[in-house]
């Protein structure tokens, strides 16, 4: 009788306690990052940036005039018109148009949806494979810890865009048979993600060894839950904070990687142009004075790494406590 | 000291393994290698002779070992589009590579070494926000985009350097400099530009952060105490102190300068060694792709170990703790 008299005791103080406990957007409000990314100019400017370029991106369908991507909307006589403002412009075009007649506005929102989803895909692979094999590494110790840091090892003493290069051909040679345009994304996507997952490995194994010795780790072993579940339900939770700052400072990387695979004619096809094709376009077209295709993407994608960049450094401060 | 070297040695050595099980690994995923060879209608027995003649019939680990044989000795094999062994291709185009890296290491040097110390004894003045503010564009731009910009202004607007290409080039024996001749230095200017200019933006980082660390130490306070110049203090304490570092990361910067010397060359249409790895990548030439990765391996573990000896020479703390342990 007293036992449940306690049981609905402790579960009332319980509820009384998730009552009291500020609602998630009041501690979003009262939080020190929130302060402290209001207390920046620059890095509140960089996040307008980066909203606006992903809200461009994702609603690319409806902002854009024309749809690039479709080849009856798109007129060949329409080629290489300069931006509207510009002697000779076309008043249906405001940046001008590429060497196939495309509205430059519409391609650039298309491309950068395009980059920021291979850039997105890459850095979710490279997350889930470096976090898993970091988990792994750091809970079993030993012999598998010593293989996969080793292979980390030898992998971080290439550039990632190197990896991704040879990843690229490796991978291209065994889709050979299929057509480009079908196998592009995959390709891309693929070597992202296998040329930036030591970092998280590395980060999340070193959180990983501290953890394990802890108390809770060390109860949940003991009442006999599987190894593979406490990774993921006890020892993840905790070491998945140094995590989110690598995520954005790597998501401008992947963006940079895909774009410079591109512009180098081992990415996205012309057919459907990421911002590193529209580059790699305009750059054909520079001695001839059409400037405006490869400033208008260059100048995109330089100020959405910049931003990213800068949120990332801004994010890297915030959740660092040495630093307050 | 000995034991530290040679530690170190055999790990280099483990790593070049590792990589030239990868390299070999390239021949294997890409099929067979048979197919390569002979025409669609050839006979089964046909085939089967022609791979036990290659030794394409012996276990991987043997077909491994003459692998790493040959290459030992330079011998990568031939070029599936060139036709021509692979060493020649690589030995025409590494000194157009190596020049180029070396001349944009230089200018990384020689430039950001002085942003730095500047950025960091003159904190706050216009000058050096500017220069940190151009650091900041410098780390973030892609290279290419850096050199579709300085081609843009240089070549087609100025007209003042070339934008392609190497100039003439004077033979000197086996090595081609262009780095003797007025269109030859010319060429090299924006090529060496683009890639020297994040390396340069990492140094001027580095030195500053190195430099106010140094000056809050103790030794600079007594140097200081002691009545020494500014000069003397800045240059002869600070600097020195901020130099290890600055010599490491600029060490092992050079390897990935090498790497990234691609998309540059793929730009200014170099003559180097990435321009032919790129081909390579988009012709599946694995022969070339197999020996451009074991090539940078071996630079990268030999500048790796360079440096780590360096380290220990240039700072007497390190060569104690080693000789203890």
């Amino acid at each position: 009788m007293t036992d449940q008299a306690d049981a609905v005791d402790v579960k009332a103080q319980v509820e009384a306690a998730r009552a009291r406990a500020p609602s998630w957007l009041a501690r979003v409000r009262d939080s020190d990052i929130l302060a402290s990314f209001l207390s920046s100019k620059v890095t509140m400017l960089s996040g307008f940036i980066t909203v606006v370029m992903i809200v461009g991106a994702l609603f690319a369908t409806w902002i854009a005039p024309t749809n690039p991507f479709d080849p009856a909307s798109v007129n060949l006589i329409d080629s290489l018109f300069p931006p509207r403002w510009v002697e000779g412009g076309d008043p249906r075009f405001l940046l001008g148009t590429d060497n196939q007649g495309r509205d430059l506005w519409s391609a650039i929102l298309y491309g950068m949806r395009v980059s920021l989803i291979i850039g997105i895909c890459g850095v979710i692979i490279a997350a889930t494979l470096g976090i898993g094999l970091g988990l792994l590494a750091g809970y079993a110790g030993g012999r598998v810890d010593a293989f996969i840091m080793r292979v980390a090892d030898i992998q971080l003493t290439f550039p990632a865009i190197l990896i991704a290069l040879v990843i690229d051909g490796v991978v291209r040679a065994l889709f050979k048979g299929l057509p480009r345009e079908q196998t592009a994304f995959s390709v891309l996507v693929i070597s992202i993600g296998l040329s930036f997952w030591v970092q998280y490995a590395r980060t999340v194994r070193g959180s990983t060894l501290v953890e394990k010795n802890k108390d809770y780790v060390q109860a949940a072993r003991l009442i006999g839950i599987p190894a593979p579940l406490i990774m993921l339900r006890h020892v993840l939770p905790n070491v998945i904070g140094p995590v989110l700052v690598i995520l954005t400072i790597n998501l401008a990387l992947a963006i940079i990687t895909e774009a410079t695979l591109s512009f180098l004619g081992l990415g996205l096809p012309p057919t459907q142009p990421s911002l590193g094709t529209l580059i790699r376009i305009g750059n054909d077209f520079l001695f001839s004075g059409e400037w405006w295709i490869v400033a208008f993407p260059g100048v995109t994608l330089a100020a959405f790494v910049l931003a990213v960049n800068l949120l990332g450094d801004w994010l890297r401060d915030a959740l660092n406590p040495k630093l307050r | 000291m000995f034991a530290f070297i040679l530690r170190r040695l055999l790990q280099s050595v483990l790593v070049l393994l590792a990589v030239g099980v990868i390299a070999f690994a390239l021949f294997r995923l890409v099929g067979d290698p048979i197919n390569q060879i002979v025409s669609l209608d050839t006979p089964a027995a046909e085939r089967e002779r022609i791979r036990v003649e290659l030794g394409l019939d012996d276990p991987s680990i043997v077909q491994f070992g003459r692998y790493l044989a040959r290459a030992v000795t330079l011998d990568f094999g031939i070029s599936y589009q060139f036709r021509q062994p692979v060493a020649k291709l690589i030995g025409e185009r590494m000194p157009a590579t190596l020049e180029l890296a070396f001349v944009a290491a230089l200018l990384s040097l020689v430039v950001g070494i002085p942003m730095g110390v500047y950025t960091a004894l003159r904190r706050g003045t216009a000058l050096s926000s500017l220069f940190m503010a151009l650091s900041l564009v410098g780390v973030s731009l892609p290279t290419f985009l850096i050199a579709i910009l300085l081609r843009y202004i240089f070549s087609v607007q100025l007209g003042w350097l070339p934008s392609f290409g190497r100039g003439t080039v004077v033979q000197l024996g086996f090595w081609s400099t262009g780095l003797l001749t007025v269109s030859g230095l010319k060429a090299i200017i924006l090529p060496a530009v683009t890639l020297g200019l994040f390396q340069m933006t990492l140094i001027m980082r580095l030195v500053r952060a190195e430099m106010l660390e140094v000056l809050r130490t103790d030794y600079i306070k007594f140097a200081r105490a002691r009545g020494l110049s500014d000069r003397a203090v800045h240059f002869g304490h600070a600097l020195k102190n901020t130099l290890v570092p600055v010599i490491t990361i600029a060490g092992l910067q050079l390897g990935s300068i090498i790497a990234f010397a691609l998309i540059t060359e793929y730009v200014f249409q170099w003559p180097g060694m990435g321009a032919l790895f790129l081909g390579a990548v988009q012709n599946v030439d694995i022969p070339i792709m197999a020996a451009y990765l074991l090539l940078i391996a071996f630079i990268f573990v030999m500048v790796n170990l360079v440096v780590d000896i360096l380290y220990a020479v240039v700072d007497p703390r390190l060569r104690t703790s080693m000789q203890a342990a």
